[in-house]
């Protein structure tokens, strides 16, 4: 593929609004997570929610699409200038010649989970303040999204569970390599809900702690929430030495089970490798993994085997998922922002919560940060259905 | 822009009075009147006992369609990368959770939950078929099955594969059929490929455009265009089942259109 430009981006999530508490808390190994205390949930586990996402206000025009999904979507665009960035873009482009492509799994389903105690007692009807469209449906993230800008331009969501806001960028290099558009704001936002609180929970999937990635004692997720966005370009010829581009994705499915991963992580492997080819990259160019890592037995041992087979057991990796919590629909966004200051900033993340690595997995997992030049990095996204998606991202110079 | 531009394989589709693609090729093109009635979905054959006692609607709409395209195309549904793009997930499913979420009891089980991602019938798919290619998972509300067309073509265009597209929207029961009135399941599957071949229906030519979208001149099928987001691609099967040079507009965004030229092949 023709290398694409990441030329401004962002994420918020627990761990902080915006690229600079982000990085401080990676720098400092700081987390997210706390006993949950979302809603009305009386589950025993750790989330990482996002503070003062309902304090939001959207704009009087756009109050339609008030609900969490979208407060948060807001408060993520709005930090580092990526508003601006986007404007900006509008200006030189034209706003039908830019796309949106987000990620989500679960959108603003909290509005519809909250309507639903407010039914009619007589009719069973929904309080007529409920708005299906703009709120629930999946699309509407990026329906608010292209309202906010004024963009024309080609617009969906993905929604392939976690796997989702990797998968954008692969949308996204096909509308550009055709021509259809010139420049795509990228990402994903999921926000806490109760189904997917719930749901976890009724699979056992999730950990009564802060969840400890390729530990040996790891025991399940720990939920979270995060809007992530990049603006993504054609690389002009001329850049700065420090500018992050994407050079490859890998897309697979296991066609093996809904809710859990294959056993040998046989599309993990393909999407690594995939990814690897479509950047013209052999596996030692690679100096660092995002892993998925989500922290339930059965992910981070069919993930360490994928990573195994294609890199050998010495490459440096480690999840983020300690920090952040899983943030679903958009953990893909959040890897590729981490990634890209990994990449900007000479640091290789630790993971953190996790306190011995599990010996079987057999990867040279990260407990402490590296200080170190980082040119080339692979993040991993695998979701529900068997849905897998890898980027290769690299330093410009 | 230059128009992307495609081979239509092979088309499968099941809908309200449309039990699949010859039926409705036949009342499409005006042969057969339209005789609307419930969408009657065929247990999935192709999934595993277990996987089949657990699969929704959406699923089984999923399947039908999608299988019906591929054998028309002659093709392996193992080897083609698929976009699936539906308004909602499965909305019969949905509306329990939410009741349970909404009662003292919360405990909802694993199958309804899995059953509740988008990406349900991507999942199953994979199960069924084999296929362990790439598949894009969408929604765009109303404009899902102009962004799955779009999403496909740029699969077809950029990467010169093959590729299916399947669009799917089951019905939502009370009291959220209020809010989001779909009265029934309705699929489009479509085989779009980059070289024409000899099972090769039409070629399909398609940029965006800023023109208002054609409706369907029979008031019932024009109905059902409007109510079920997977059938605002009726327009292009009802130009590939008259066999003659069309130019359609379908339905998308509310400020963009496609327009899409039909050739037969």
């Amino acid at each position: 593929m023709n290398p694409l430009w990441l030329s401004h981006f962002t994420a918020t999530s627990s761990i902080g609004r915006g690229l600079e508490q982000t990085l401080a808390a990676l720098r400092q190994r700081r987390g997210g997570l706390a006993p949950c205390a979302f809603e009305t949930v009386d589950l025993a586990t750790y989330i990482g929610e996002v503070a003062d996402v309902d304090a939001v206000r959207l704009p009087a025009h756009l109050a339609d699409f008030d609900c969490r999904n979208n407060r948060l979507a807001l408060l993520g665009l709005t930090q580092d200038g990526f508003a601006g960035a986007v404007r900006a873009a509008i200006a030189e482009y034209g706003a039908q010649r830019i796309g949106v492509f987000l990620g989500t799994s679960t959108s603003g389903i909290l509005q519809t989970e909250l309507a639903y105690r407010r039914r009619d007692p007589v009719t069973g009807a929904l309080p007529a303040d409920f708005n299906y469209r703009t709120t629930h449906n999946t699309f509407s993230v990026v329906d608010f999204t292209r309202h906010y800008f004024g963009l024309t331009g080609p617009a969906v969501v993905v929604s392939s569970a976690c796997s989702s806001s990797a998968k954008v960028f692969a949308s996204a290099r096909r509308m550009l390599a055709t021509g259809l558009i010139d420049a795509a704001v990228v990402g994903g936002v999921d926000s806490l809900c109760l189904t997917t609180l719930y749901g976890f929970s009724a699979l056992g999937l999730i950990s009564e702690r802060a969840c400890r990635p390729f530990d040996a004692q790891r025991n399940g997720i720990s939920i979270g929430e995060a809007a992530a966005f990049a603006l993504l370009e054609r690389a002009p010829a001329q850049l700065d030495e420090d500018a992050v581009l994407l050079l490859g994705i890998g897309e697979s499915s296991d066609a093996y089970h809904m809710s859990s991963p294959h056993p040998d992580g046989l599309g993990a492997r393909v999407a690594m490798q995939d990814a690897l080819e479509m950047a013209g990259l052999k596996s030692s160019e690679v100096d660092y993994i995002h892993l998925h890592g989500t922290a339930t037995q059965s992910n981070d041992a069919a993930e360490a085997q994928a990573v195994r087979h294609v890199f050998g057991p010495d490459m440096p990796c480690s999840s983020t998922k300690g920090a952040t919590g899983h943030t679903l629909g958009a953990a893909g966004g959040v890897g590729a922002v981490i990634c890209a200051l990994s990449l900007q900033h000479g640091m290789l993340p630790a993971g953190i919560n996790t306190e011995q690595v599990d010996p079987a997995l057999g990867l040279d997992y990260l407990l402490h940060n590296r200080e170190q030049p980082v040119a080339r990095v692979l993040s991993n996204s695998f979701g529900f259905g068997g849905t897998n998606c890898s980027l290769v991202f690299a330093r410009a110079d | 822009m230059h128009p992307l531009s495609a081979y239509i394989e092979g088309v499968g589709l099941l809908g309200p009075g449309l039990a699949d693609w010859p039926a409705g090729q036949a009342v499409l093109g005006g042969r057969e009147p339209y005789r609307p009635h419930k969408t009657v979905l065929p247990p999935p054959a192709l999934l595993p006992a277990a996987e089949r006692r657990r699969s929704c609607a959406i699923v089984k709409l999923t399947l039908a369609t999608g299988l019906e395209a591929i054998a028309a195309a002659g093709l392996d549904a193992a080897s083609l990368p698929s976009v699936f793009s539906a308004s909602g997930g499965d909305g019969e499913n949905c509306h329990i959770i939410c009741e349970m979420l909404a009662s003292d009891d919360r405990q909802i089980s694993p199958t309804r939950f899995h059953n509740s991602v988008h990406n349900v019938a991507a999942g199953y798919w994979g199960i069924a078929t084999g296929a362990m290619t790439t598949s894009s998972v969408l929604s765009a509300f109303d404009a899902s099955f102009g962004a799955g067309l779009l999403e496909a073509l740029t699969q077809v265009v950029a990467d010169n594969i093959p590729c299916v597209l399947l669009a799917c929207d089951t019905a939502y029961p009370e009291p959220l059929y209020s809010a989001r009135p779909i009265p029934d399941a309705l699929g489009i599957a479509l085989v779009l490929a980059p070289h024409r071949s000899a099972r090769a229906l039409a070629q399909i030519r398609v940029g965006l455009t800023e023109a208002s979208a054609d409706l369907l001149d029979d008031p019932v099928l024009e109905n059902l265009r409007i109510a079920i987001p997977a059938a605002r691609g009726l327009p292009l099967l009802r130009a590939i089942a008259l066999r003659q040079d069309q130019h359609v507009v379908l339905d998308y965004l509310d400020s963009t259109r496609l327009a899409v030229a039909v050739t037969p092949c």
